[in-house]
């Protein structure tokens, strides 16, 4: 199985690296761009075949070491 | 004050904070390795600043799942004492012992220079030498201290006295919520601050300002 998970900074938490790319996009001349925000992304290949257990096995690799959640959300995609 | 400082892939502070913890208590601190599973007999563990693996995934998020941390945590809950400095805040707090997070500079900019501290409580077993409202002269070097926190953790940290040192005279280098520099665990004996005392303790530093910090642990 393949995970794909999603890290995105809270609503509110300043994201310096976000604003730098704005700024570079309006340089570039891109117009309309409202805000930038930055995240990570994460693929992980599982021997897991039951989708309840990687689900929950993902969830705890989220909170215990990819995501700050202090300052981050994660999203969990399973295919 | 016997002493241990902790030492992870990527950290290169170790030997300015072994030197200013030997001068100031006359104890030579243990370097002890981050897969290490128990720490000796100390009274103090220093988590020292540098690099931890590169930064990769977040400042400090990767040495602060390394086995000797476990140990840490185990003995910072029975009351040792825990100085993290630089990376060690951002590694200390990254293992949950403070907490907050250390976001980006607001200027985006690495910073390395010097700021004022202001010292906001004395009551603490790295600021007893000290007198409430001192400011003193103490570098910074990094790229990540941008503390912030949320609304009722803020408020628990001022309302209890535990920002322990504040960036004073408009010096803030990071953008950190209410110019915080370092702050104290509930229990008061986990400390983290992002400037650099060890790197103002002697003379040839050219400046003592943070020597007092040190000798306070003789104190504690």
């Amino acid at each position: 199985m393949k995970a794909k998970i999603k890290v995105t900074l809270k609503n509110g938490v300043l994201d310096p690296q976000g604003k730098a790319i704005e700024g570079a996009l309006g340089s570039l001349g891109f117009s309309g761009i409202d805000h930038v925000r930055q995240g990570k992304y994460f693929e992980i290949d599982l021997k897991s075949t039951d989708k309840a257990k990687a689900k929950a096995q993902l969830d705890d690799i989220c909170k215990k070491l990819l995501a700050n959640t202090v300052i981050e959300n994660y999203e969990i995609e399973l295919a | 004050m016997k002493s241990a400082v902790i030492l992870f892939p990527g950290i290169n502070r170790e030997r300015d904070m072994a030197r200013a913890l030997e001068a100031v208590t006359g104890h030579k601190p243990a370097i002890v390795w981050h897969t290490e599973t128990t720490l000796p007999k100390v009274d103090l563990v220093a988590v020292p600043g540098g690099f931890s693996y590169g930064d990769y995934l977040r400042c400090g998020a990767i040495a602060a799942r390394s086995p000797i941390m476990a140990d840490i945590r185990a003995k910072a809950a029975r009351g040792l004492k825990v100085l993290g400095v630089c990376n060690g805040f951002q590694i200390i707090t990254e293992a949950g012992l403070l907490p907050g997070a250390l976001l980006r500079n607001s200027g985006l900019k690495f910073v390395c220079r010097e700021v004022k501290l202001k010292v906001e409580n004395t009551r603490t077993f790295f600021t007893n030498r000290m007198k409430q409202g001192d400011v003193v002269r103490c570098p910074v070097a990094h790229g990540e201290g941008n503390y912030i926190c949320d609304a009722e953790t803020l408020k628990a940290l001022e309302d209890n006295g535990r920002v322990v040192f504040r960036y004073a005279e408009g010096t803030n280098p990071n953008g950190a919520m209410s110019d915080i520099a370092g702050i104290v665990n509930e229990a008061g004996n986990v400390i983290g601050m992002m400037p650099h005392p060890e790197n103002m303790i002697e003379p040839l530093h050219g400046n003592t300002d943070c020597r007092p910090l040190f000798e306070s642990l003789l104190a504690a």
